[in-house]
């Protein structure tokens, strides 16, 4: 049994035995889910210390008959990228669940649920990460939804259950469109290789252009809504202010980037022409999905909402790296995702906790907290320097990577995109104004500081993005292989420096 | 061109680790060390300072062309091509600007010990100014712009934090935010310039694009040219980026002093000296370069003649005066020096002035309007004469540091020759005039004439801890300029860096012609303001003034204009787009799901023409897209 598989059940293991705890005992069910996502992730890094970094294809690799009349398997695997979105995943369930001790208790269904829900999607995030058939991974992609579906409608505020519908319906739309590729890919390897969903074996179909730019749209739409990218972004805003801090963090620090990887793993990598036709939209709406979010967020009262479209921003120099097809846009992509997952992960818990505090999650309720919760006002500080891509911390490596390996193929694409560069400061300086400095508004004046809990539960974050920033080279050994091999399967090589090639 | 070589080191990094882990051992142990946190953050700065002695006597020791040092501390970014070492260089040129901020800044240190005596926070305020030392030696050691860059929003957050020090004070706040952003419009020039860098060089070091530069292409190197002059006006204040630097005098002074005159906002000059390589081989950047400075001179130079606040006049001056090392640092090779030579002297004198205007306040409970001050000379003796000693250096009377470097500025600009030369020449001799009428002015007002205080005040002079450090400042008002000019010593000093090929220039003005058209100037100058305020000072300022004065006051309508033009139009796109999005992008959304479920709703809608609308739209919106595509990915 692969060390993948091993882990994937931990987190199941942990949600059958909070099944088994009694109804009204909220305790000891997060203790245990808490226990269980901790073991998780420390198995988990002990599991990527294993893994050869200059070894090429998956690794910690199992294949097994699954439905076998369909060529069905239960194929798991990771690269670098898959590894290192895992390590996101499972490093940030404990410290969702640790961040949020009281947040099921507001819920429509028992806190038992809640963390069932939570181990139930920890071990899907895990799976959609690893499966090397595309089978698994659709259905994983697909079964995500529901745990999500149940945690923003059950245990999230205000309009939860629209928020939650919409949600659904949105990622279902893009569910079905990949299913009708997927099965279009099927036919087609039926005919050509025979039954099977091994990504690997997909990648080598012939298919004339018109079929393969059909098959890649399918795809492409179901990432872009996930992503999701400008102009199918609406759901997250209203997801996102609806949804619990915690839950909040997964989805857009971690489900989200399972549009961005599924563009790198199956876009890219099965439709390489297509991907290629495609670039210059794609990077178009990237560059507006930059701008349009940016502005989106500095005009929102709420800060939820605000988080939501600053990562809207944000997917948009994600997809743009991607798509510029150059070693340093992708790496800078891929390390992107990492980083935005752990600044966004500080951003909303951190914004959880003033909400909690102060009952209302409008900016201009607050005011003047640097004076009256100096540690929590420091951790949103910093939290927001992260997300204004502050050079020294770990976004800034990824964004001036994203910029320079964009700029080389799309250059008026990466100056238009790094205007969010400025306007980043007004979305995060803005309301860190109105939140943190001028005189203590009425009714902050009582608001109480982190307690250890929450402390404890901050800190690995932080501490994560200051150290990723000075020094990433641990998650680029990781990413940089698997960059290289898909900008190389996509067909493009990095444009060489032009000095030289033109005199004056 | 002889061929330099670089020693490599393994103590470089101290210089920056040692301030680094200093603030954030002060922020992170809170207070527990608000009662030794200013010692420790004192004797880190005092010890960077000492560091530098040590590297420049062993510099001084090597000959010419093997002064640089460097170290490799470790691999920060490595993808593919793009490979980007922490890695430091000291040499002939950094060196200067290591002992400007760390001596400059342990003096600060020092006065803020006394000056922020009574402030709770004082422990933060010293973790800020280590912070700030920090990132501003990673400024310039950097060898690469993208180690720079660190340092570069490093001191911008550094500014930041320390601005809003006060935050309390809503409009503090808000001048620290306005800081931050006009810094980053400059930030995305610098990020474009890297961008530009790598596509045409395939590296970001300045070592390996001066290999190169030569080679590339008149275009490239132009572009690069006016991006990093966008970053430079961004943090060193120069038109149109300039409009910041008055409000952030809310910060405490010795950060005024520190950060807003003597080091930070010289960083674009530095920018663009590091940069020579790039400028030499684009003319046209060095045009625009030589213009931006002319226009700032004048414009900080008139803005400074209005202000009543002791602490505006003086971040006006700084303004005029770095437009003048902006200029010179356009001129070339035959610049570049004189640029940091005015760099260095200025370090002095205004910083000096600051810390001077710092102790007035301190005595005057914390009043800035010059019109409320008056006589002070018989109150605080020592504030007066080393004040007085950085007011004969800006204003350039000889043999007061001002006057070597700037008269240099002088000459080298009307060396450029021609219609050029003379209009750039005559802009820097109007500068001086203004300079010292408004110098004067500031002078005068404070601490001549009659007392214009109230009852409550009782002017006193500062204590010991804050008097010293203005003493020291002022010796270096006075000696630096002669140190550093004669026999060419930091010409010499700084010709294997910035000068590797020796330049020629033709004298279009004598040496000693220049002088005698300086001292003129600097005494017209000084002779109008005498009559001007050597009456009564109405303790109010005057409300019948001309067109101009009043536009002066609002520093010369540049927030007026960033208003109208960008700001209320950003905030009604914002407007708009907020509203589109809930409207139309999600109305689509929904009207386009309730027609394809084909509920009963989707298709009254359908009745209604409620579709066609959207459907309108979102061909509209097809078509825009396209055109999209095509201008950003051609």
């Amino acid at each position: 049994m692969s060390a993948l598989t091993v882990l994937g059940i931990l987190p199941l293991l942990g949600a059958l035995v909070v099944a088994t705890l009694g109804k009204s005992d909220a305790k000891r069910a997060k203790l245990v889910a808490l226990l269980a996502s901790t073991i998780t992730a420390l198995y988990a890094i002990f599991v990527a210390v294993g893994f050869e970094v200059d070894r090429p294809g998956f690794q910690f690799v199992e294949s097994r008959d699954w439905i076998p009349a369909f060529g069905i398997t239960y194929g798991v695997g990771v690269d670098g990228l898959s590894l290192v979105l895992i390590l996101l995943a499972v490093i940030l369930v404990p410290i969702v669940i640790l961040a949020g001790w009281d947040e099921a208790e507001s819920g429509r269904w028992s806190a038992k649920t809640f963390y069932i829900l939570i181990l139930i999607l920890e071990t899907m995030m895990i799976g959609v990460f690893a499966a090397t058939d595309l089978f698994l991974f659709y259905v994983f992609f697909e079964a995500m939804l529901v745990p999500v579906y149940f945690l923003i409608g059950g245990y999230g505020s205000g309009e939860r259950i629209q928020a939650a519908v919409k949600f659904l319906l949105y990622s279902l739309f893009g569910g079905l469109l990949m299913l009708a590729s997927l099965i279009g890919l099927y036919v087609m390897a039926n005919d050509q290789i025979g039954k099977t969903f091994d990504i690997t074996a997909l990648s080598r179909l012939e298919m004339s252009s018109t079929t393969e730019h059909l098959l890649f749209l399918g795809f492409f739409i179901a990432f872009a809504i996930k992503a999701p990218l400008w102009p199918v972004h609406t759901w997250l805003p209203d997801a996102a202010k609806s949804a619990t801090p915690g839950t909040s963090v997964l989805l857009l620090g971690v489900l989200d980037k399972v549009g961005t990887f599924g563009m790198i793993r199956y876009c890219i990598e099965l439709f390489p022409n297509a991907s290629k036709t495609f670039t210059p939209l794609i990077v178009t709406l990237a560059v507006i999905s930059i701008i349009y979010g940016a502005f989106l967020a500095i005009g929102q009262k709420e800060i939820k909402r605000l988080i939501a479209f600053t990562s809207i921003s944000h997917f948009g120099f994600i997809v743009m790296g991607i798509f510029a097809m150059t070693t340093q846009g992708h790496s800078g992509s891929a390390l992107y995702m990492v980083n935005h997952g752990f600044s966004t992960a500080a951003l909303f818990l951190v914004a959880g906790w003033m909400i909690k505090r102060r009952g209302s999650s409008l900016i201009a309720d607050f005011g003047g907290l640097q004076r009256v919760t100096p540690v929590l006002a420091w951790s949103f500080f910093i939290a927001g320097l992260s997300g204004l891509a502050l050079p020294g911390l770990s976004s800034f490596v990824s964004e001036i990577l994203v910029l320079v390996g964009t700029y080389t193929r799309y250059p008026v694409a990466a100056v238009i995109g790094g205007f969010g560069i400025i306007l980043a400061a007004l979305y995060i300086l803005i309301p860190v104004q109105r939140t943190l400095h001028g005189p203590t508004t009425p009714g902050n004046e009582n608001l109480s500081d982190l307690n250890l809990r929450e402390k404890i539960a901050i800190a690995p974050v932080i501490a994560l993005i200051v150290l990723l920033g000075f020094y990433p080279k641990p998650a680029l050994d990781l990413i940089n292989p698997v960059a290289e091999t898909t900008i190389a399967k996509a067909g493009f090589t990095d444009p060489a420096p032009t000095v030289g090639s033109e005199r004056r | 061109m002889e061929s330099t070589m670089t020693l490599t080191s393994n103590t470089l990094v101290y210089f920056v680790a040692l301030p680094l882990l200093s603030a954030a051992l002060l922020l992170l142990l809170g207070r527990k060390a608000d009662r030794w946190g200013h010692v420790l953050a004192t004797t880190v700065a005092g010890a960077t300072f000492v560091f530098g002695l040590i590297e420049l006597v062993a510099m001084m020791g090597r000959d010419e062309y093997s002064r640089a040092i460097h170290q490799k501390v470790f691999t920060w970014i490595s993808v593919g091509s793009f490979q980007v070492d922490a890695a430091l260089l000291l040499d002939q040129l950094s060196i200067c600007f290591v002992l400007l901020i760390t001596g400059v800044g342990t003096l600060i240190h020092i006065y803020s010990i006394a000056y922020m005596a009574e402030d709770p926070d004082r422990r933060r305020f010293f973790a800020y100014l280590n912070l700030f030392i920090a990132a501003m030696l990673l400024l310039v050691l950097g060898d690469s712009f993208l180690n720079l860059y660190v340092g570069w929003e490093g001191v911008g957050l550094a500014s930041y934090l320390l601005i809003g020090f006060w935050n309390k004070k809503a409009e503090y706040a808000t001048a620290a935010k306005k800081a931050f952003v006009a810094n980053r419009v400059g930030d995305l020039g610098l990020s474009i310039a890297i961008m530009i860098a790598f596509a045409v060089f395939g590296t970001v070091t300045f070592k390996g694009i001066e290999a190169q530069a030569e080679s590339a292409s008149q275009a490239a190197m132009v572009a690069i040219g006016l991006m990093l002059l966008l970053a430079a006006a961004g943090k060193s204040a120069q038109f149109p980026l300039q409009s910041w630097l008055g409000d952030a005098m809310a910060g405490p002074t010795p950060v005024s002093a520190l950060i807003h005159a003597a080091t930070m906002v010289t960083a674009g000059v530095y920018l663009i000296v590091r940069s020579n390589f790039i400028f030499d081989n684009a003319p046209t950047a060095q045009f625009v370069v030589v213009l931006v400075g002319a226009i700032t001179l004048l414009f900080g130079a008139i803005i400074g003649m209005a202000k009543d606040d002791i602490k505006k006049a003086l971040a006006a001056s700084t303004m005029s005066q770095i437009g003048y090392m902006v200029l010179a640092a356009g001129l070339g090779p035959i610049g570049y020096a004189f640029a940091i030579m005015h760099l260095l002297t200025h370090g002095f004198f205004k910083a000096g002035m600051f810390l001077g205007a710092g102790s007035v306040m301190h005595g005057m409970n914390d009043e800035v309007n010059m019109r409320r001050y008056g006589g002070l000379a018989r109150y605080m003796p020592i504030t007066t004469v080393t004040f007085g000693l950085g007011y004969l250096a800006i204003i350039g009377v000889p043999p007061f540091a001002g006057f070597y470097s700037k008269d240099k500025i002088i000459e080298a600009a009307f060396n450029l020759g021609g219609s050029k030369g003379i209009i750039f020449g005559s802009i820097t001799l109007l500068g001086a005039v203004i300079t010292a009428f408004y110098m004067t002015r500031v002078f005068m007002m404070t601490f001549l004439g009659k007392k214009r205080w109230s009852e409550g005040v009782h002017p006193h002079e500062s204590p010991f801890l804050m008097w010293a450090p203005m003493v020291l400042l002022a010796v270096g008002s006075v000696a630096s300029g002669f140190l550093l000019y004669s026999g060419k010593r930091l010409e010499y000093w700084l010709k294997p860096v910035v000068d590797k090929h020796g330049h020629s220039h033709e004298e279009f003005l004598s040496h000693s012609t220049v002088t005698t058209l300086a001292l003129s100037a600097v005494a017209i100058g000084v002779a109008i303001a005498i009559v001007k305020y050597r009456g009564e000072v109405p303790s109010s300022a005057p409300e019948k003034v001309s067109f101009l004065t009043k536009a002066a006051r609002r520093d010369l309508l540049q927030d007026d204009f960033n208003e109208a033009v960008l700001m209320r139009p950003g905030q009604g796109l914002t407007k708009a787009l907020v509203a589109t999005d809930e409207k139309v992008i999600d109305g689509a959304v929904r009207v386009v799901a309730g027609a394809a479920l084909g509920s009963a709703r989707g298709l009254r809608s359908i009745q209604s023409g409620y579709v066609r609308n959207y459907a309108l739209l979102i061909l509209v919106g097809v078509a825009v897209l396209i055109a999209a595509i095509w201008v950003i990915t051609a």
